[in-house]
């Protein structure tokens, strides 16, 4: 009995040794911040004096202000567009490269390169290729007789823009699926074979389930990187023009950093924060059914 | 029993070879395509770079430069103390992936091999850390980091990534429990020290996994643009991407593409190489610690 208990507290102590780096850190670095920042979301507060108790006063404001709204209406609009395509080309890719197909490990690598272009470098390199005088876009639409907008300049096609520049990074999901595909058996996709299913049914019915956790897995990450969207904001379009690009967190840093108003940026921090949990919460719970895991339903 | 496998080759295998080769053909052909259009950017981007100002305003663009500008290479370092950007992104990087490197692994370590108390609902709450959006927390961490008098260095770039993260903890702990128990049973009876079996048994069977958190650290803070624009104000401490960013703003009446370009080529040299050094262990890791 004494022996059981000193190996388990022995085995406590080695787990809490080793994990207290991110212990300390989580505190210091995130539940300290979270926790203040629901403080200073009721404050009136210019990080340089110290915070003024307001109340609600930051979310009442922030329901009745215009850009709060135009920046919640271009998230979504981009989130509810760029997510579902760029899973369904990461995992179309996936399933191209994963039969045994001339050139594969060169198709692989070619895909996955443009996921290697860093953020800044990438939204560079794209507000020239959407440049309405020289730019290559509109040079190649111009090849089947299209006479392409002025993309980044037009509040009606800006937006669109960033979401086809996004779909040029499928090939990092690519790789995540390849790597679940890998995990599918072959004997249970030969056995339906043999019971004279279709690819197509074959997919469906044992591909799909099988690599269900990655699919669901990227889709959440995927949501929660596109509420984020920064660096496009602040390097192509300073979310214009006429606001088209006003992502949520560009309005955010812009309250914060260039308005000074901490106070009022971090009530919209808080509810980007519910909004994240709200979505994972209700996928988790969607998916509990179609997702299969090894070994029983857990985790 | 014999007969059955006898008749097999005869059967449905037979019936699908016939029908795999058109399907491959098209997906031969979708896959070229798309690849096409996938490299062709990055195709202009090397390209731009290597053109003169006049031809880089060409329209339409040419494939490939008329004279080939070479100097473009090495004016970027005259005009845009290139090579401080690039030092300082080098050291911030550096460390930071030193850092989430041995944080993350001795975390890692910990959730994997011992069965403590609250070692469960320990790992949740840094499961859900991975949902919590930097923005969420970034205003207090500023103040924070103000009071420590942290603006304008590199720490506040730094120093974080040594207290772990979430996501490569999450890695490498699926990682960690796949090495089988007995080789640290063995270490035990040779009277191995917990941490010493970590770095000579656990780290060395680790290395797939391990280039893979070290190209994702890189990777990551390579590329951070918002945490570098909060904390760093004086532009002899700016990262790669912020003053690759201040090449956008209003100082050029006409963006100097054909540098912005060179800009992008050599930004992305670290991480090619990188990439190029370990894709075997890196796709490797992806596939052993299976993101599931």
């Amino acid at each position: 009995m004494s022996v059981i208990k000193s190996e388990s507290r022995r085995q406590t102590f080695y787990m809490y040794l080793f994990i207290s780096p991110w212990l300390i850190g989580f505190l210091i670095f995130a539940l300290y911040p979270i926790l203040s920042s629901l403080y200073y979301s009721f404050t009136d507060y210019d990080i340089i004096h110290p915070p003024k108790f307001i109340g609600l006063a930051n979310y009442t404001e922030m329901f009745h202000n215009e850009l709060f709204w135009r920046s919640v209406k271009v998230t979504l609009r981009y989130t509810f567009i760029s997510v579902p395509v760029q899973l369904l080309l990461g995992l179309g890719f996936a399933l191209l490269l994963h039969q045994t197909i001339p050139w594969r490990g060169f198709f692989r690598t070619a895909m996955y390169f443009p996921s290697m272009v860093s953020g800044v470098a990438m939204s560079l390199l794209w507000y020239w290729i959407f440049n309405p005088q020289i730019g290559l876009f509109n040079y190649m639409l111009s090849w089947f007789g299209i006479h392409g907008p002025a993309w980044l300049m037009n509040p009606d096609t800006a937006l669109y823009a960033l979401i086809i520049m996004s779909l040029w990074t499928a090939g990092s999901g690519m790789i995540l699926f390849l790597a679940g595909l890998q995990g599918v058996p072959a004997s249970l996709i030969e056995a339906a074979n043999l019971d004279g299913a279709g690819r197509f049914r074959i997919f469906l019915n044992i591909t799909l389930p099988m690599i269900s956790p990655v699919l669901l897995f990227q889709l959440i990450m995927g949501l929660i990187d596109s509420f984020q969207v920064f660096t496009q904001a602040f390097v192509m379009t300073q979310g214009g023009p006429n606001y088209s690009t006003w992502f949520y967190v560009y309005n955010l840093y812009t309250s914060a950093f260039k308005e000074y108003r901490a106070g009022y940026s971090s009530a919209l921090a808080w509810v980007l924060l519910i909004v994240v949990m709200l979505f994972t919460a209700v996928i988790m719970r969607l998916s509990r059914r179609y997702v299969h895991y090894e070994g029983g339903n857990r985790r | 029993m014999s007969t059955v496998k006898a008749t097999r080759p005869l059967g449905p295998p037979s019936r699908l070879h016939r029908r795999i080769k058109p399907v491959k053909i098209a997906s031969f052909t979708a896959l070229l395509l798309t690849t096409f259009l996938m490299l062709l950017p990055l195709f202009f981007m090397v390209s731009t770079s290597l053109k003169s100002k006049r031809e880089m305003l060409r329209f339409p663009p040419t494939f490939l430069p008329e004279s080939w500008a070479w100097s473009n290479y090495t004016d970027i370092f005259d005009t845009l103390q290139f090579g401080t950007l690039y030092k300082n992104s080098l050291i911030i990087a550096g460390f930071s992936v030193f850092g989430t490197l041995l944080s993350s692994a001795l975390v890692a370590y910990g959730f994997a091999r011992y069965r403590g108390r609250g070692n469960s609902f320990w790992f949740i709450l840094l499961l859900s850390t991975m949902m919590l959006p930097y923005p969420a927390i970034m205003i207090p961490q500023f103040v924070l980091f103000s009071q420590m008098q942290w603006i304008d260095t590199f720490l506040p770039l730094i120093v974080p990534a040594f207290f772990g993260s979430a996501y490569n903890i999450f890695l490498l702990r699926q990682f960690f429990s796949t090495l089988p128990e007995e080789l640290f049973d063995a270490g035990r009876i040779d009277g191995c020290g917990e941490l010493r079996m970590w770095r000579t048994i656990a780290l060395p069977l680790s290395a797939p996994a391990l280039a893979t958190v070290a190209i994702f650290a890189f990777i990551y803070s390579w590329n951070d643009l918002l945490t570098p624009v909060l904390y760093l104000s004086s532009s002899d401490k700016f990262t790669l991407p912020v003053g690759m960013a201040s090449l956008t703003s209003s100082r050029f009446r006409i963006p100097p593409w054909h540098l912005l370009m060179v800009a992008s080529v050599l930004a992305m040299v670290p991480i090619v190489t990188l990439f190029a050094i370990a894709q075997k262990q890196f796709v490797e890791g992806i596939v052993l610690t299976g993101i599931k």
